[in-house]
């Protein structure tokens, strides 16, 4: 009865699979290294792009929405060359990576006034050196194991940064880890980064997906972090100069010690479609981890927020907390999975999701799941998806504000609740500025 | 009744009672004082059979047997009683039926036959009007939604139905108004037998005025380091706990 | 934590064969020849004397199914089943010919006086005054009587065998029989349409509520056999009708097969309450045996203010694969689920409800509380979906987990689609254990470990239990404590 299913090829899997064919003897790596991008590319060739049948791709349908993959633009072409002079990384609050098409790009980076404690260099370097040991970290174990986009993204990895951060440094000012896009004709860009926080420090990390102009580009990035024991670290993202057909897939792979706090925070406002997704692991007891974020949708856009939170030790503390606004014939996707390993007892974990829909065809897809296999555990989970209370508007409405402004007030409170969390006070600011101005915008 | 002698206790390794000696007569009622982390909660709980502390010397006898081997409810259907400070609530588990639940399982223990519904019934009707206990908190889970001196006022009922020997107060008189601590302290009173122990714990003497001990014990650093008559109450009250904390450690 | 841990203790030593309904009846029985081919079909029609659209109808379901996968997407992990070693029809041979109370065969009416289950019409339920419950017995493959029938029938309701409602119904059976879960739905419901043998079959004329409870109590009996019962009901407009069903089998060392379709149809203000003790056999304590219980149920308010709930307790088989779901199809319609799963020994349960939001303002409710203990795996899996047009459809749904012992596993998974910008959803989840002070406080009060455990899970799953008739909420509360301790009295 076992009928043979034979894949049919989309347009976008055969130019993936040619793309493959086509650079892979160009892109940075040893020859261990080229044996692990061909056992990844040959992991995706099975799966294929990832399609609703796939659990954890089930609102988002790669297989039917990406409709071709775009080329790579490659360092030393003349489009790379040409975008180079028109990236502005001076951002004068940290000290910024600049990732160009993919590409680690040193001389638009600040890497002479890096503090100390804080080293960093090119993956590209790391990968044709082809240290075992630190290939390794960039692809641990367990940590989205399997993962279509991640195996494509291990396969296609063109550079990235590695950053150390030495045990008890406290850097003062965030590092920015910026991937820009360049401008020209559609392409597509694969990068991953490695971050390893000491034991004891502090950090914040900025990752802006960024591009020189709006454009339709193609991105599939990713973060390793490994946090130490003790250690604090802030992770803020932003997606933004990224066009209605733009394709962002934005992964982070964080190991966590033991004692130490994890934040991460996410805005997502542009792009045609995002998947982000976060696999996040505690390695070691008493530590906490808070996942938040805040999705603004408009048009069409598509934007899935995917994480896999594992309590994989005992004593330790999650809080997810996710934010959508979706308006026009935009969806919003959160799939939050917490997981809680046999022996990881005295676990509290508490997963919130709120969304708030604009418009008559805008969708919300909310998937909050518990797996949990120890029983001195309290976790918990919430999902609403609403209107904006007509009580409140009337309220304000009596009060003297015209209906657009009401609305707009009580958008701005529903989001920034969510912005609220983030300890970076400039970062925060400017996550607020950028609501109301996006709110402003929409009307 | 109550016979306590050189307990020690403790939590998770860190010592909590130290040596602690105290008897209570039938009849007697009994006050604990002492400042806070003087073990005060620690000494009802063990006595009542809560797990998680280790006794690592002494005994406990009641009416002359050694129950520190005995679970909670086998000291329960003895005639040890609780009332707590921190009353429980258990969602979903009607107030009568957890009253009925508990008083035929003491009965059944001690081969007594079981109450049938009516005259139950009728017994907390009884004690609940004494108590000023609405019949809508009757019908409610038990403790759920219930106010802090609703709750104290539903452990005295549950005294008042399962007539103990020994009743344990564990700091009933916190979080009470002067109303609540009177409708309270009148129930405890009216239980008040020559064959039936009190031990009340306490950190006012406050409570003291309205339910009079015939004893009264000064609790520090995990035992009893001093023992008097109701006048010590009212020193205490005026001097505080500074002299015997000092003396204990 | 050691009162927990005692509790522990206690549930983990459970004798699990401690199930009380595990007894086989000796009685001589008529099968088909063993595996499934087109000749099994055509044999099990033929059985029925069947029209010859349901024979076609049949055919093609099984035509359809060669083609189909079993589904893997939930949370159970079973061996193949080796579907050509299980036989599809067995009926015990005495039945054959009229039924009335009066002709069943002593040997089945002692089963089910075993079970508890009175098929007589002048008793009532001991100690329920004044209910009567018309029960539809059906043993393995086929109804061996259905009580209060002509007193039903006085008030218009049809309440009998499916396979009688074929030959005597023409009217309803070919226009609404798989109108809700089509033939097509999936592998478990294509197989049950190839063969599905008997089950009860329910019609409620206009504007009437019936005049008691029917209910419809399910045996397997028979060896390697499976029962794929079938089960329709329809509630014509503005009627009313609670209908309850319950399953037990024999403790035997293999597993067995068992699915079931029931549709149930509401047209305009019509009500359906649909309620299910389970009980079938779970397996021992190291899982050898048990039933498969792989049943599609799905409740359509096809019309405007109609209204279905689904009220279950799990208990039994050794995997449950079950989601009894609502299609809020009518304008202003609602659809509820209440659930109460407990899983110990080495059960696996993936249950839970879809409501799929159609029609304009139309409502939903979700209450689960699922209980793991032993070494099992409870899950709850949910879709709660508001398509395009659903204006002001509103759900509340609440899951709740409770965890007994370290070895388990407690799941949930819900799936929260919102087309439609002014659906209103709320989903709230938790997981917990026991708590160490609810337990100290009932144990201080008397109760042994064991008792405050059956009381506060008792507790836990009141709000489900309320929704049961409550001829029956008695019965489901000793059911948990059973499958919780072992205590069978």
């Amino acid at each position: 009865m076992s009928t043979e299913i034979t894949q049919i090829r989309t347009p976008a899997e055969k130019a993936l699979i040619s793309l493959y064919t086509s650079e892979k003897d160009r892109l940075p790596g040893n020859d261990a290294v080229k044996a692990l991008r061909t056992e990844a590319f040959a992991e995706f060739e099975r799966s294929g792009l990832p399609h609703r049948r796939i659990e954890s791709w089930h609102y988002t349908d790669l297989r039917s929405q990406l409709r071709d993959a775009a080329p790579l633009f490659t360092a030393g072409s003349s489009e790379f060359e040409d975008s180079l002079r028109h990236v502005q990384p001076k951002i004068p609050e940290g000290y910024a990576l600049v990732l160009l098409d993919g590409v680690f790009v040193p001389e638009l980076s600040d890497l002479d006034d890096l503090p100390e404690g804080v080293s960093v260099c090119s993956l590209a370097d790391v990968l044709a050196k082809g240290d075992a040991a630190l290939v390794e970290r960039l692809a641990p174990k367990g940590l989205g194991t399997g993962d279509p986009a991640l195996s494509l993204n291990a396969a296609l990895m063109q550079g990235g940064v590695v950053v150390d951060v030495a045990p008890g440094t406290e850097v003062a000012k965030p590092l920015i880890l910026l991937s820009v896009m360049s401008a020209g004709a559609l392409h597509a860009a694969y990068h991953r980064s490695l971050v390893r926080i000491g034991a004891g420090a502090k950090l914040t990390l900025f990752e802006i997906v960024d591009a020189v102009e709006i454009g339709s580009n193609q991105q599939n990035g990713a973060v390793v972090i490994e946090v130490g024991d003790g250690a604090e670290v802030e992770h803020l993202t932003r997606i933004s100069r990224q066009g209605a057909d733009a394709v962002i897939i934005n992964s982070v792979l964080a190991s966590l010690g033991a004692n130490c706090q994890y934040d991460g925070f996410a805005l997502i406002a542009d792009g045609g479609l995002v998947r982000r997704q976060i696999f996040l692991r505690f390695n070691g007891e008493h530590s906490t981890a808070g996942i938040r974020g805040l999705s603004l949708l408009s048009g069409k856009r598509h934007a899935d927020t995917t994480l896999v939170v594992d309590h994989a030790m005992p004593h330790c503390t999650s809080r997810e907390y996710f934010k959508h606004i979706v308006a026009d014939e935009a969806t919003g996707v959160y799939q939050g999975k917490v997981i809680v390993r046999p022996h990881a007892q005295k676990t509290d974990g508490a997963m919130k999701s709120r969304a708030l829909l604009l418009s008559d065809s805008a969708s919300m897809f909310n998937k909050p799941e518990l797996e949990i296999f120890a029983d001195d555990v309290v976790c918990g989970h919430g999902a609403t998806v609403a209107q904006l209370d007509e009580d409140q508007l009337f309220y304000l409405r009596s009060r003297g504000l015209p209906r657009g402004e009401a609305e707009q007030l009580l958008l701005e409170a529903f989001a920034a609740e969510a912005v609220e969390k983030v300890r970076n006070e400039g970062a925060r600011e400017r996550l607020l500025t950028y609501v109301s101005d996006w709110l402003a915008a929409r009307k | 009744m109550l016979e306590i002698k050189n307990l020690h206790v403790e939590v998770e390794g860190k010592k909590i009672l130290d040596g602690l000696s105290l008897t209570v007569k039938a009849g007697e009622v009994a006050a604990i004082m002492g400042p806070n982390g003087s073990g005060k909660s620690t000494l009802s709980y063990v006595v009542a059979g809560r797990e998680d502390y280790e006794v690592t010397a002494g005994e406990i006898l009641l009416e002359g047997e050694n129950i520190l081997e005995m679970d909670a409810s086998e000291r329960a259907a003895r005639g040890l009683f609780l009332a707590f400070q921190y009353p429980v609530e258990i969602p979903g588990v009607g107030t009568m039926t957890f009253l009925k639940s508990a008083l035929n399982a003491q009965r059944k223990s001690r081969g007594e036959p079981e109450l049938q519904t009516p005259e139950l019934m009728k017994r907390v009707r009884e004690a609940a009007k004494r108590l000023e206990i609405s019949q809508d908190m009757l019908k409610r889970a038990l403790n759920v939604g219930f106010s802090g001196g609703e709750k104290k006022r539903m452990e005295i009922l549950q005294m008042a139905l399962l007539e103990p020997k020994l009743a344990i107060m564990d700091e009933t008189d916190s979080g009470l108004d002067i109303d609540a601590l009177r409708i309270v302290a009148q129930g405890v009173n009216t239980l008040r037998a020559k064959e039936r122990a009190f031990l009340v714990i306490t950190h006012y003497q406050r409570l003291l005025n309205y339910i009079k001990p015939d004893t009264v014990h000064v609790m520090a650093a995990g035992r009893i380091v001093k023992t008097g008559g109701p006048e010590l109450a009212l020193e205490l009250e005026k001097n505080g706990y500074r002299d015997y904390v000092s003396e204990a450690a | 934590m050691p009162a927990v841990r005692e509790t522990v203790e206690t549930v983990r030593s459970i004798d699990v064969d401690a199930y009380k309904y595990g007894f086989v009846t000796d009685i001589e029985s008529d099968k088909a020849p063993k595996g499934l081919r087109e000749d099994t079909v055509r044999f099990i029609s033929a059985k029925k004397n069947e029209p010859a659209w349901l024979t076609e109808w049949r055919l093609d379901a099984y035509r359809r199914w060669l083609t189909m996968r079993e589904p893997t997407w939930a949370r159970v992990d079973y061996p193949p089943i080796a579907y050509q070693e299980l036989y599809y029809y067995s009926a015990p041979k005495s039945t054959e010919g009229p039924r009335s109370l009066a002709e069943v065969d002593p040997e089945l009416l002692r089963t089910y006086e075993k079970l508890g289950i009175p098929l007589r019409e002048q008793e009532v339920l001991a100690g329920v005054q004044n209910a009567r419950v018309a029960v539809d017995a059906v043993f393995d493959s086929v109804s061996v009587v259905t009580t209060f029938k002509e007193e039903l029938a006085k008030a218009g309701v049809i309440f009998c065998p499916i396979s009688e409602a074929v030959q005597n119904h023409p009217e309803l059976v070919p226009k609404y029989l798989g109108s809700v879960v089509p033939v097509t739905d999936n592998f478990y419901a294509t197989l049950n349409s190839a063969v599905f043998s008997d089950g009860s079959f329910v019609y409620i004329p206009p504007g009437v509520r019936c005049p008691m409870e029917l209910s419809t109590y399910f045996r397997i009996n028979e060896q390697n056999t499976g029962q794929f019962e079938r089960t329709l009901i329809i509630a014509d407009k503005g009627s009313y009708v609670s209908y309850l069903e319950g399953c037990t089998a024999p403790k035997r060392d293999e597993n067995q097969l068992h699915a079931a379709v029931v549709e149930l149809i509401a047209l305009e203000d019509a009500e359906i309450k649909y309620s299910t003790v389970q009980n079938w056999y779970p397996g021992d304590a190291e899982g050898r045996g048990g039933i498969y219980n792989f049943v599609t149920k799905r409740g359509d308010c096809r019309e405007a203010r109609a209204k279905i709930s689904w009220t279950q307790v799990e208990t039994g088989s050794a995997i449950t694969w079950k989601y009894p779901s609502c299609i809020l199809r009518g304008d202003e319609s609602r659809g509820e689920f209440y659930s109460i799963a407990i899983s110990n020994g080495r059960q696996q349960v993936d249950s839970g409800t879809k409501m799929i939001h159609l029609g304009k303002n139309t409502t939903s409710r979700i209450i689960s509380k699922g209980i793991a203990a032993g070494r099992s795996e409870n899950t709850y899996r949910g879709q709660v979906s508001a398509h395009r047009r659903a204006s002001g459809a509103r759900n509340f749904t609440n899951c709740d987990s409770l965890l007994i012992g370290d070895r388990c596993g407690a799941h949930t998974v819900p799936y929260i689609e919102a087309r439609n910008h002014s659906a209103v959803f709320e989903h709230e989840a938790t997981t917990s254990k026991i708590s160490e002070d609810q337990l100290f406080y009932c144990m201080q009060r008397g109760l042994s470990g064991e008792e405050a455990t059956a009381l506060i899970v008792n507790g836990f799953v009141r709000d489900v239990l309320q929704q049961l008739p409550m001829e029956f909420a008695v019965e489901a509360q000793k059911l948990i404590a059973v499958s919780l301790e072992g205590s069978v009295g």
